[in-house]
């Protein structure tokens, strides 16, 4: 069961809600912990995994021969990225614009572009405590995000819930991000701003016809747009958190909150049955 | 001698543009015979990416061998570099007064980008 946890909006919860459920899910049964926020991954600091295995995220770019290339500039016509331009006289390429698609190597009559690796990211696997722990990360300066979140997914077993922790926003990533799961949950906050990117996610949603339900943190704070734009769109609002100081204090401190506050653990267990009721 | 001018419009009083790839339009100088020619950079200015290399190709491809603008990154250096052409930076007055200027030697070339990438 694969689930992911998104949002419109940042720093509404996202970390919060898929570290605190999967270690709760992970005291009885096979659970993964997918970081696909991998811009700015940051639920290793909660799970804080033991880290076994690195391994590194490559794309192949061209490298040209120049005693082979011609300059007929079909590689340049292809490419879509502007990797690539043919002068009078020369063919460059810049590889940082590269997003791999191949397309150069194929058209070239004179079989003059090769292939180079070259590393975008990493996805690194390990363990914590009883949670399956998966984490991309991409370096900084690159773009390929959704290339790097593609890796972290393969990952996912199909034995094991799998909870996916996505980026924020509604463009690739987060597309990639919940793409293939079985459900999503979207975390907003009670603000003019969060209901704002609520909307713009689950018109995303809808686009891509995936089953999916509200989780409103702080949701004691705030106004009440968010939920009555759910009850109004008959969207599920499957838990609500209250804006506790204990638990913005567990988390400055990179603890779990039902660690801090065991009361919760039902909370989310709760939270995970009627996620299952949806699919 | 084809000699290019960022531009921010399509004249030679127009402010020499600060920028390179994302350029409004090039004003280009043919001093054999004396004619202006404008070009609208909207493919390139448009981009979303490689705007610096596309506009320098274009350029390039128009047979300009030097280039008058405010500032140029690596990327666009090295393929007007590769292609042959001069680059004159930090200019900030108009066209006209750039081709003055560049007539009677009173811009110096860079040999590097003068920026990083995206300064802008």
């Amino acid at each position: 069961m694969k689930i992911a946890v998104a949002s419109g909006k940042g720093g509404t919860g996202k970390t919060t809600i898929s570290t605190n459920l999967a270690r709760v899910l992970s005291l009885a049964q096979k659970t993964q912990y997918l970081d696909c926020d991998v811009e700015e991954p940051n639920g290793h600091l909660f799970l804080k995994p033991r880290i076994d295995k690195t391994a590194a995220v490559t794309i192949g770019v061209p490298a040209i021969d120049e005693n082979k290339c011609t300059v007929c500039g079909k590689c340049r016509s292809i490419c879509s990225y502007n990797a690539i331009v043919a002068l009078g006289n020369c063919t460059l390429t810049f590889p940082e614009l590269c997003h791999d698609c191949g397309g150069c190597f194929r058209v070239c009559p004179s079989s003059a572009i090769s292939e180079v690796r070259r590393t975008v990211g990493e996805v690194e696997t390990g363990r914590a405590d009883k949670i399956d722990f998966v984490q991309g990360r991409l370096n900084v300066g690159e773009v390929l995000s959704p290339l790097v979140i593609r890796h972290v997914k393969k990952y996912i077993q199909p034995d094991s819930i799998a909870i996916i922790d996505a980026p924020p926003g509604t463009s690739c990533p987060v597309v990639q991000s919940v793409k293939g799961t079985d459900f999503v949950v979207l975390v907003t906050e009670p603000t003019p701003f969060g209901l704002n990117d609520l909307k713009l996610a689950v018109d995303m949603l809808k686009t891509l016809n995936l089953p999916f339900g509200v989780v409103v943190n702080r949701a004691d704070s705030g106004d009440r747009g968010v939920f009555d734009y759910c009850s109004s769109e008959l969207i599920d609002v499957l838990m609500n958190i209250p804006h506790d100081r204990k638990i913005v204090e567990a988390y400055s401190k990179g603890e779990l909150a039902i660690d801090v506050i065991p009361e919760l653990k039902p909370e989310y267990l709760n939270l995970f049955t009627r996620i299952k009721e949806r699919i | 001698m084809k000699i290019a001018f960022s531009a921010s419009e399509q004249s030679v009083d127009a402010p020499v543009d600060a920028r390179f790839g994302r350029a409004h339009y090039f004003m280009i100088y043919d001093s054999g015979s004396g004619e202006w020619q404008q070009v609208e950079n909207s493919p390139n200015l448009n981009a979303v990416q490689g705007a610096g290399i596309q506009t320098a190709e274009m350029l390039a491809g128009k047979g300009v061998e030097a280039v008058i603008t405010g500032h140029c990154g690596p990327k666009a250096f090295r393929v007007l570099k590769a292609a042959g052409i001069k680059v004159y930076t930090g200019f900030t007055g108009s066209v006209s007064a750039a081709l003055a200027a560049y007539q009677s030697n009173e811009l110096s070339e860079i040999s590097g980008p003068d920026v990083e990438g995206h300064w802008q």
